[in-house]
């Protein structure tokens, strides 16, 4: 065999191996889609989504409270979360270099490296043991803590990629320097940085490990912050190890609806993201 | 190379007076008389322990064109960003000796940077146009943050038409001024960063190499209103392209590691250059 053709013997296999790795990457993703259609969308009706959980026994029923719980706790998230996050970010980008700098980016990534359930056991220890009982609020603000390091990152990111040069034209017409950290550089990276959020928003969105010994679940209606609340991630665990083929069903169809929240959270970071490529802005 | 430098020799014959080729209008004795726009004396500028600049003392000229010339790594843009305190933006930099402008210490005791660049108008080597605003907001962004957000659209529109006039943009932008800045070509661009920092009727612009980036017939343009802001504003140019400052500056500066050669009318420095250095950098023997 010439030299020329066992390249392009090797070319070709390597080609094909890299196609292969490509399909791989995805198929955990369409599997697991797929299975989910199959078993969860025959449980799926309107109900679902606006019926409380039935006792055993008794057909239909959905889980509203835990879809709406969910939304509450996502919320509490992103209040602590968001606003954290987005300044911490704002700081490293502005004193990349300053020893609280490096400290607290090392210490973002160990956060973010943290297993949850370890954020939750603390949220317990210090939200839920001292009040006494479990509430939306610790669920929200474990959920939060987890949110922080997702959003300091990437907000830094998405500030360090604004030019220097635009900073200097609006300190250079006079503006002060915060007013120049915040109505251009935090202005000109802030598609970035809402598409950081909601990637933030959407990797927090199935957390469940956070919210076992805080929000704890609850098979009523409930939207205060005080009370525990219902969450789909905790909704589904407790219907798949039941005993029940019913609840099983509803399981299936509860992580459909999951699934298809944190998809929809993706694909609207897409769009926020290209907008700014897009339509004239201001 | 050299075709392109004649295209650019050849387009400023336009721009001139009739009456004058190529050179720009000789001081006039009432001019001269005038009191100067900018006087530094001994003035340093450091990073960290290096010294950018040396020790320079010149008085730039008021409603001239004053440009810095020499190599890079003169320190001329440093020298430069002195002007309106942009220097001490960078971590570690600081400046010794002192600049008035129109009779103020710009690094007096009290005087704050932001009051200065307030005063001051500068345009960077790249187009800078803030890419979340319309080209009517980025014209406005110097006023917006001089605090007259109270004022009606009225007044704040006049000032952009008016600024984008001096900047010879208006005819280009007036149908499209809610458009975003980033739409506009490059040499667009610049002229409407020069808009922007017009618009806020500024004594002295500062412009930084604003020709570096642009193709040849955006130069042109940009040169040509540089040309015309003389009558109305103090101007000092940094630019590498010595045809460039004999074209558009009445007095001209020439910086060597960080020091100031020569600094005379431009037509004596490029005709009759005193210092030996002077003479071996306009005949290119270096840089």
């Amino acid at each position: 065999m010439s030299t020329a053709r066992s390249r392009h013997v090797i070319s070709g296999a390597m080609i094909g191996l890299t196609y292969l790795a490509a399909i791989l990457a995805t198929l955990p993703l369409i599997l697991i889609l797929a299975h989910l259609v199959q078993k969860g969308a025959s449980s799926l009706s309107l109900a679902f989504f606006t019926h409380m959980p039935q006792p055993v026994g008794e057909a239909g029923g959905g889980m509203a409270n835990a879809i709406v719980g969910t939304l509450v706790l996502i919320g509490i998230a992103s209040l602590m979360g968001l606003p954290i996050g987005i300044g911490a970010g704002l700081y490293l980008a502005e004193k990349r270099t300053t020893p609280l700098a490096y400290t607290v980016r090392f210490l973002s990534d160990v956060l973010n490296g943290l297993p949850s359930i370890v954020i939750g056991i603390f949220a317990w220890e210090f939200l839920v043991r001292p009040i006494g009982h479990f509430s939306a609020l610790a669920g929200g603000l474990a959920l939060g803590a987890m949110m922080i390091p997702l959003v300091t990152r990437t907000t830094e990111e998405m500030l360090l990629v604004v030019p220097t040069s635009l900073r200097e034209a609006a300190l250079a017409l006079g503006y002060p320097r915060w007013r120049t950290s915040i109505s251009v550089v935090l202005r000109t990276a802030l598609a970035g940085i809402a598409t950081g959020a909601l990637v933030a928003v959407a990797r927090i969105a199935g957390e469940t490990a956070p919210l076992l010994f805080t929000a704890f679940g609850n098979q009523f209606w409930s939207t205060s912050v005080r009370e525990p609340i219902a969450a789909l991630p905790l909704q589904i665990f407790t219907y798949a190890i039941s005993a029940y083929d019913e609840w099983h069903r509803q399981a299936w169809a509860g992580a459909l609806v999951l699934i298809a929240m944190v998809l929809i959270i993706s694909i609207a970071a897409r769009f926020v993201t290209r907008s700014r490529f897009g339509a004239p802005v201001d | 190379m050299l075709q392109s430098t004649e295209v650019v020799r050849e387009k400023p014959a336009r721009l001139a007076t009739p009456t004058v080729q190529v050179r720009s209008p000789e001081p006039t004795a009432a001019s001269l008389a005038a009191a100067p726009c900018i006087v530094s004396r001994k003035l340093s500028a450091f990073f960290g322990d290096v010294a950018a600049v040396r020790n320079v003392s010149l008085e730039i000229p008021q409603q001239a064109v004053t440009a810095i010339i020499g190599p890079s790594g003169c320190g001329k843009s440093t020298l430069l960003r002195c002007f309106n305190r942009m220097h001490e933006t960078v971590p570690r930099a600081r400046v010794e000796g002192s600049v008035e402008i129109l009779g103020s210490a710009i690094y007096g005791e009290g005087t704050s940077p932001i009051a200065v660049r307030r005063h001051v108008g500068m345009v960077f080597q790249r187009p800078t146009p803030f890419p979340t605003m319309s080209i009517r907001n980025n014209v406005a962004a110097g006023l917006r943050v001089l605090g007259k957000s109270g004022e009606k659209r009225g007044p704040t529109d006049e000032i952009v038409e008016e600024a984008l006039h001096r900047a010879a943009l208006w005819d280009e932008v007036k149908d499209r001024l809610n458009e975003s800045a980033m739409a506009l070509s490059g040499g667009q661009q610049q002229r409407l960063c020069i808009a922007r920092a017009l618009a806020t009727r500024p004594r002295v612009i500062l412009l930084d190499e604003p020709t570096a980036s642009l193709d040849p017939l955006s130069t042109q343009k940009v040169e040509e209103l540089v040309y015309h802001l003389r009558e109305t504003v103090s101007v000092v140019i940094v630019t590498h392209n010595m045809q460039q400052a004999a074209r558009i500056s009445d007095r001209t500066a020439f910086l060597l590691a960080g020091e100031l050669i020569e600094f005379a009318s431009t037509t004596d420095l490029f005709t009759a250059p005193r210092d030996p250095r002077t003479e071996s950098y306009i005949t290119g023997r270096f840089g």
